[in-house]
């Protein structure tokens, strides 16, 4: 595989700005744009970028889970989510959650909702993960093209 | 209640991971749930027994009416105590049934676990839907344990036969719950029954009810699923077919028939279908030399009498059923897990090739005897106080046609006693005339004292159906309870030995005496016998159903799915654009073009929209088309930001950045340039479809701006976002909060697509290693 200078240096920075960047929408979604879904697609781009500088093997290197336990945790994060108010006689997916002073951050409210939020996010990621998986694979086509060229 | 409940869900789900760590003793692990089961039961058990219920409330969804209704009665306590005490036996014989070096120990276990706190909150269910939630778990855990020894194929199919057997009764059962539940106004069924409703869809419902009760129960025409299980392992077997699940259709019918047995054409159709069970069973059961076998079909048989029983809807006929399920689940299950012990330690369970049994067998040999008796009915055995008390009720009852019940239950019991004696005869009678092979007719099997975890279950399940058989008053309250719970007609049930000459006592005499005559005979009956199996068996009869389904899927599917994907992109588009084109060009009014363009940014981000869209269609490589496409998508999001919606504009960057970056992915397998063999004419064709889809877009765009008639549901989200959702962004809390379900699904949908997208490609992968490059 073909290695290219300013991607082996750039992407390093990039992808952890994404990645921060992809946990501030997750996190203020619920009151700016933003939330789970579009943090876990940021986080999707910044994987993308990885790809493209390390190939499938730098892609595998970012997390030590497999992207199916990605996938299904975070299937099983939003259900528990939903169910959990069951346990107090809520009906499902009613949202819970109280106001907070958290130092720095100040006064908020967090809300069984984020969690909820959360599912989707590695959802998402899990989804590209599993992608790139899939069809992320070195292909021979990539060699004649890389002889031909 | 619940709480039982959770503790097996989750000690089920606790001893899968176990692996091989735990060995056979996971069993002893999972005896645990029982007892917490019993335990708890025996807390309630003075409540009940002074005639009180115990119930639980869970809301579910409250505005569709579902709720988790629980309750604790007399005849579910009754079942609640059946299910767990036998499943607590069955957990101690299993721990010395499973080898040592088992590695499928914990997987059934757990399984076991899950089955029996899904029948519990079957037989607990006050509500439907329920008792139709905790039915379809049992059907789906009995599909997992059939199969377990999933490297066998008959095994599977076995486990493919019960489960599509029984899982299509369960659906027509549900269509019969909705409609009874919905002609009752109620889905409780403590209130259906006390207040039955009337007219044609309850007879409707109550006959597809049957249907479900018939595949679970393994009533003819849908017995042969039961057979076929014999696939599971034995405790498996004893437990579920033959003391527990099986008896879920059972249970239904005990539960309706007091209101219901009197509607449409319930009698004939149970009381008829029940007796033709319990005489063919007995007499398939006559003809297997399998002694697991021969039990699944005196299963079969025994269903069948307890259908009758239950079905009748007299008090009598229901006490007396109740009586008969309790003597029935303690016989059948000590029996067969006699048959286990048999199979375990001589290597077969084939009545040719049983070996003699030592005198270290003795006590395992009059234990087993001692339960078969039971079976068979005979005095001093709990058996026979439950079938006298059977002929008693049908005697009894003023119904059209309570005599012919009565007559198809007395053949059935003569065949009964016959085919027990078949059993007792096939374990541990002389071997000369039993035993085919001359080498093996001598063999004396003398093991080492079969293991006290085989003897003592059996040991404490034949126990209690002597003590019962001799004192079957202790059982008066706990029946008159149950009975009650089902019927509150049913008087004091007093069960007893001796009730003086009379009708049942002859029946009774006359089922042993012509029943041992048929085994007598048994050489000369034989080729009576053989010829029933000229009849098509329900195995045949579902393996051609079976087959012919697949033949017409086949035919439909090579009409329907061409493989082309043009094609169904073209089918899939054109109905898009027709079927509600055709709507807005004949029934709406045109109200008029709008102002082209609102702002001059506006008109330089469509332009780049519609260039980038007619660059896409008309350029000739694939990845500048893919390309041009993500160009249409960023194009779009400018739009949004103009339009002022920053959320959407946000979410459309980063779908199309990720998915122009997965595009590319799988360009690099196809081939660089688009097909330019297509001819003109498909061209046209693709070219109208697209301008039927584009023109019926922008009509409906146009006029659904003017065709709002009431007030947009989304005004009172906005208002309700922050006060309710505790959110200001008000898409996220559609999102997460009102449409949560929405996302619910749309995320599993995206984890389906994700696992079909690996599948997919792994498939590809695959050929590719198997194929020689051309």
């Amino acid at each position: 595989m073909k290695r290219i200078v300013f991607l082996d240096q750039s992407v390093p920075i990039i992808f952890d700005t994404a990645l921060v960047a992809s946990f501030y929408l997750l996190f203020v979604g619920h009151n700016q744009p933003g939330g789970g879904f579009v943090g876990g697609l940021v986080a999707g781009a910044a994987i993308s970028l990885r790809y493209l500088a390390g190939g499938i093997d730098d892609v595998r290197s970012i997390s030590r889970f497999r992207p199916w336990t990605i996938l299904g945790a975070g299937i099983a994060v939003s259900m528990l989510t939903a169910l959990a108010p069951m346990l107090r006689g809520h009906p499902v997916m009613s949202s819970m959650g109280r106001e907070l002073d958290i130092p720095v951050l100040g006064h908020t409210y967090l809300s069984t909702t984020l969690a909820f939020d959360v599912g989707v996010y590695m959802v998402v990621v899990g989804l590209v993960f599993m992608v790139f998986e899939a069809f992320g694979e070195h292909v021979e086509s990539d060699d004649t093209d890389a002889e031909t060229a | 209640m619940i709480l039982v409940l959770v503790v097996h869900a989750v000690l089920g789900a606790l001893l899968f991971p176990t692996g091989t760590r735990l060995g056979r003793r996971t069993f002893l692990v999972a005896g645990i749930a029982p007892l917490t089961s019993l335990i708890w039961l025996s807390t309630q058990l003075p409540s009940i027994l002074d005639g009180h219920e115990h119930t639980e409330h869970l809301t579910w969804v409250p505005r569709l009416g579902l709720a988790f209704d629980l309750r604790l009665d007399g005849f579910s306590a009754l079942m609640m105590l059946l299910i767990s005490g036998i499943g607590l036996v069955i957990c101690v014989y299993s721990a010395g049934y499973f080898s040592e070096k088992s590695t499928s120990a914990s997987r059934t276990a757990g399984l076991l676990t899950m089955f029996a706190g899904a029948m519990l909150a079957l037989v607990l269910a006050d509500n439907l839907l329920v008792l139709y939630m905790g039915w379809e778990l049992t059907s789906v855990s009995s599909y997992l344990l059939i199969g377990n020894d999933h490297t066998k194929l008959h095994a599977r199919a076995a486990a493919l036969h019960a489960l599509l057997v029984t899982s299509l009764g369960g659906l027509v059962m549900l269509a019969g719950f909705v409609l009874l539940g919905q002609a009752a106004g109620t889905y409780r069924l403590s209130d259906i029954v006390d207040h039955p409703p009337t007219g044609t869809a309850v007879s409707v419902a109550v006959m597809l009810i049957l249907v479900g009760a018939f595949t679970k129960s393994a009533q003819y025409p849908f017995h042969s699923w039961l057979p076929g299980a014999m696939a599971a392992p034995t405790p498996v077997s004893a437990y579920l077919h033959s003391a527990t699940m099986v008896k879920a259709g059972v249970y239904l019918v005990a539960r309706l028939a007091p209101a219901f047995a009197t509607v449409g054409a319930w009698r004939p159709v149970v009381l008829g279908l029940g007796s033709l069970t319990m005489i063919f069973g007995g007499l398939r059961a006559l003809r297997q030399n399998d002694l697991k076998l021969l039990l699944a079909f005196g299963t079969v048989s025994q269903l069948g009498f307890l259908m009758v029983l239950f079905g009748a809807g007299t008090p009598e006929a229901t006490a007396a059923g109740a009586t008969m399920l309790v003597a029935h689940a303690l016989f059948k299950a000590a029996l067969f897990m006699s048959v286990g012990a048999i199979d375990r330690h001589t290597g077969t369970r084939d009545l040719r090739r049983i070996p003699a049994l030592g005198r270290e067998w003795r006590v395992f040999r009059l234990l087993t005897i001692a339960a078969a008796a039971s079976m068979a009915g005979v005095p001093l055995l709990f058996g026979f106080i439950g079938k006298e008390a059977g002929f008693e009720a049908l005697r009894e009852a003023h119904f059209a046609g309570s005599w012919w019940a009565l007559a198809g239950v007395a053949v059935g019991s003569v065949i009964t006693v016959a085919y027990t004696w078949r059993f007792v005869w096939g374990m541990c009678g002389p071997t000369e005339a039993r035993i085919e092979q001359v080498d093996l007719a001598n063999v004396v099997y003398r093991p080492t004292r079969p293991r006290w975890l085989y003897i003592a279950p059996i040991g404490v399940l034949s126990a209690l159906s002597i003590l019962f058989g001799i004192a079957p008053a202790l059982l008066d309250t706990i029946e008159t309870v149950a009975g009650r719970a089902l019927d509150s007609q049913v008087l004091s049930v007093h069960l007893a030995i001796w009730h003086g000459v009379n009708v049942p006592l002859a029946l009774s005499v006359l089922a042993l005496a012509v029943g041992t005559t048929l085994f007598v005979l048994r050489r000369h009956i034989a080729p009576v016998l053989a010829t029933g199996s000229r009849v098509p068996t329900g195995t045949r009869v579902y393996l051609n159903l079976l087959r012919g389904t697949n033949v017409l899927a086949h035919r439909v599917t090579g009409v329907v799915q061409s493989g082309s994907l043009p094609v169904y992109a073209g089918v899939t588009l054109l109905t898009a654009a027709l079927v509600p084109g055709l709507v807005l060009m004949f029934s709406t009014q045109w109200p008029g073009l709008p102002k082209i363009a609102e702002s001059p940014a506006q008109v330089i981000v469509v332009g780049v929209l519609l260039a980038a869209a007619l660059a896409t269609a008309a350029v000739r490589r694939r990845f500048s088309a893919a390309l041009f496409l993500g160009t249409v998508g960023y194009a779009m999001a400018g739009l949004f930001v103009v339009q002022g919606a920053p959320d959407l504009a946000l979410t459309q960057v980063a779908i199309e950045t990720v998915s122009t970056v997965l595009f590319v992915l799988v360009l690099r397998r196809l081939p660089d340039r688009f097909d330019r063999t297509s001819t003109s004419r498909r061209r046209v064709g693709r070219l109208v479809i697209s301008a039927a889809v584009g023109l019926m877009v922008f009509g409906f765009a146009i006029v659904s701006r003017a065709a709002r008639t009431a007030e947009p549901v989304s005004t009172q989200m906005i208002d309700r976002a922050y006060p309710d959702g505790h959110g200001k962004n008000v898409v996220n809390v559609i999102l997460v909060d009102i449409r949560g379900l929405d996302t619910m699904a749309e995320i599993t949908v995206l984890a389906a697509a994700a696992i079909g997208a690996v599948a997919l490609a792994r498939t590809g992968r695959k050929r590719k290693v198997s194929e020689p490059t051309s």
